[in-house]
């Protein structure tokens, strides 16, 4: 299978006045394939957006990468050249929905202007009538108005501005396109729509694969390939969508898909409970499993050593509690 | 559409009932209908969603309700009383006694010089008589406990050492304060994390359960709107569309804009074709 970025025990952290860090993300290490959606979940604070401005190489200070490295094909873009890297990988390779990027839209210039930016700056040979041709084309072929680009900002609904950043961040056809909470925003509605685009792109083999940040587990399970869940910069878990979110293992995943409430028979039956206290300052994170201080079956271990990872299948989880009761019970996961 | 039950009850006491609401924005050409005809009703103790999406007048519906916005025909009746042409401060402040809200936004809702203490304290210059201080400190403490909240810890914390979901709860202890009769809540877990969500909406429910009280839920998350609520009313362009209880509008909608937006809502038991 091919590995589109692999990261290896990545580490950022953001630097404080006074030489204190926050381990925003801590130790994490996953791939990305050809051809998939992978969803990072987690509750807020837990480092999801941090992961996701490194994976796109979009962090500024005071977040910094710490340790570990992040493969694009055999080399480690961390020590790439700040010019090659600008050239060859942002925009081109790795490119990236931030949070809030449709707020981010400048109001008094129109969508072309923002299009022939994005284009020039990487092809500066390319005339201003051109750039504006190709965003035309990739409209026209992804069914989305054309007309949108003579358009400013605050002539386009919520689900429509969301579409033209998406389609103006793969206008350079990138492999890899990182969304962070593209849809929170949204009414169900756009949503989906939102979501249907992304999906025709990959189609299309625009871009190569998707990863997308949300804390709306349910949302995942309409297209996403593999989910890793995240708590405390760290993952607690990473597999198949259906088995994580249908049969999830490391208690913290069962507790997030606990608290979800869908508007679906059952649901009101259920009493849902959220997860009690709040994810653990990560100035100073707990020694054993960070998860262990809110889990109710965290044992000794788990507040001294941090878990091992254990690979089952294609999935990879990150706790004491489940390993020992599959030994003693036999039960493979 | 009301079931039985419902039916009776609404009769027997009618806490809230609104007749042929309308507001409109701006005049002649640039005339917007936000809220358009809206009648129903709300029986005491019960739990209600306003449902749409954003600019279906739900909100709007809320803040007319709350006095906060004069409507510019139709009549609201609260406990049989006509409030909709009360005017001046001091009847406001009546009303507001009986009805109360809790915000999105619980990042706007404080005043980030006041403490916690001084924000819950602020609260019972609302009441026809202030209680005493030592009074007031009880109240403060029980309804910090009722909302899960450790008083010691937080009450001289100021905003910006609160988490959303720390803030929300605090302003629920607030409203406990004044206990009124009527809780509007406008989307108020939309800005906190999914996992505090449901603890949020387990203390409202929990105040139906101890002091029997009405709430409404303005919201545009389907999934909240089920959990909570008896009966649900949907929105649409200023319109209620369909109304009936949450069962019968999840399992059977009959409205074309309803059953669209029940498919749009993802849920975990079917797949979207995409």
């Amino acid at each position: 299978m091919n590995k589109l970025l692999i990261a290896q025990n990545l580490k950022a952290y953001y630097r404080l006045v006074g030489g204190q860090e926050i381990k925003a993300v801590d130790g994490v290490s996953l791939d990305l394939r050809e051809n998939e959606v992978l969803g990072i979940a987690g509750e807020s604070g837990c480092g999801k957006s941090s992961l996701a401005s490194i994976l796109g190489l979009t962090y500024t200070p005071p977040l910094y990468v710490h340790g570990g490295e992040m493969l694009v094909g055999d080399e480690n873009v961390f020590t790439m050249n700040k010019e090659y890297l600008r050239k060859n990988v942002r925009g081109t390779y790795i490119s990236v929905v931030p949070q809030g990027a449709m707020n981010a839209l400048n109001p008094t210039q129109k969508i072309s202007s923002f299009v022939v930016d994005v284009i020039r700056e990487h092809y500066p040979e390319i005339s201003k009538a051109d750039a504006i041709q190709r965003a035309r084309e990739r409209l026209q072929a992804l069914g989305l108005p054309e007309r949108v680009l003579s358009l400013y900002p605050h002539q386009l609904s919520g689900g429509m501005k969301q579409r033209v950043i998406i389609v103006i961040s793969t206008l350079l056809n990138p492999k890899v396109l990182i969304c962070d909470e593209p849809t929170s925003a949204l009414d169900v509605s756009s949503q989906k729509v939102v979501i249907r685009l992304l999906m025709t792109l990959l189609r299309e083999e625009i871009i190569r694969s998707i990863v997308f940040i949300t804390h709306e587990l349910p949302l995942l399970r309409h297209f996403a390939d593999r989910i890793a869940i995240m708590y405390a910069g760290k993952l607690a878990e990473i597999g198949p969508m259906d088995q994580v979110i249908f049969d999830p293992v490391h208690p913290y995943t069962s507790a997030l898909m606990g608290s979800m409430l869908t508007a679906e028979v059952g649901t009101k039956e259920k009493q849902v409970q959220g997860i009690p206290g709040v994810p653990p300052d990560l100035k100073n994170p707990p020694v054993g499993c960070r998860f262990s201080p809110r889990c109710q079956y965290a044992i000794d271990k788990c507040k001294t050593q941090q878990p091992n990872p254990e690979t089952v299948g294609d999935r990879t989880t990150w706790c004491w509690i489940t390993q020992t009761s599959e030994k003693a019970s036999g039960i493979p996961s | 559409m009301l079931d039985n039950s419902n039916k009776r009850k609404s009769k027997r006491d009618t806490i809230l009932d609104i007749r042929n609401l309308t507001k409109v924005f701006g005049a002649g050409k640039h005339a917007t209908v936000a809220v358009d005809n809206v009648s129903f009703s709300v029986g005491r103790g019960e739990i209600i969603s306003l449902l749409g999406e954003s600019g279906s007048g739900k909100t709007t519906t809320a803040r007319m309700l709350l006095k906060l916005m004069q409507p510019t025909s139709g009549t609201i009746l609260f406990n049989g009383r006509d409030i909709t042409s009360t005017q001046g401060r001091k009847e406001a402040k009546e009303y507001w006694t009986h009805v109360q809200a809790v915000f999105q936004d619980p990042f706007s809702s404080f005043n980030s010089f006041y403490s916690v203490r001084t924000f819950l304290t602020n609260a019972f210059r609302l009441l026809p008589t202030e209680p005493s201080d030592s009074e007031k400190e009880n109240m403060i403490q029980e309804c910090m406990r009722n909302v899960g909240l450790n008083a010691d810890e937080l009450l001289s914390k100021r905003p910006h050492e609160l988490s959303g979901g720390q803030r929300q709860r605090i302003m629920i202890a607030r409203v406990l304060l004044i206990n009124p009769e009527i809780l509007i809540a406008d989307e108020p877990t939309s800005m906190i994390d999914a996992s505090s969500r449901a603890g949020i909406l387990n203390i409202l429910l929990g105040l139906r359960e101890k002091l029997g009280m009405t709430i409404l839920f303005i919201t545009h998350d389907i999934g909240l709107a089920y959990y909570t609520s008896d009966r649900l009313f949907i929105m649409s362009e200023g319109r209620i569309v369909e109304q009936g209880t949450a069962d019968e509008v999840i399992t059977n909608p009959r409205d074309e804009y309803t059953k669209r937006l029940m498919n749009d809502v993802p849920v975990l038991e079917r797949q979207w074709e995409i």
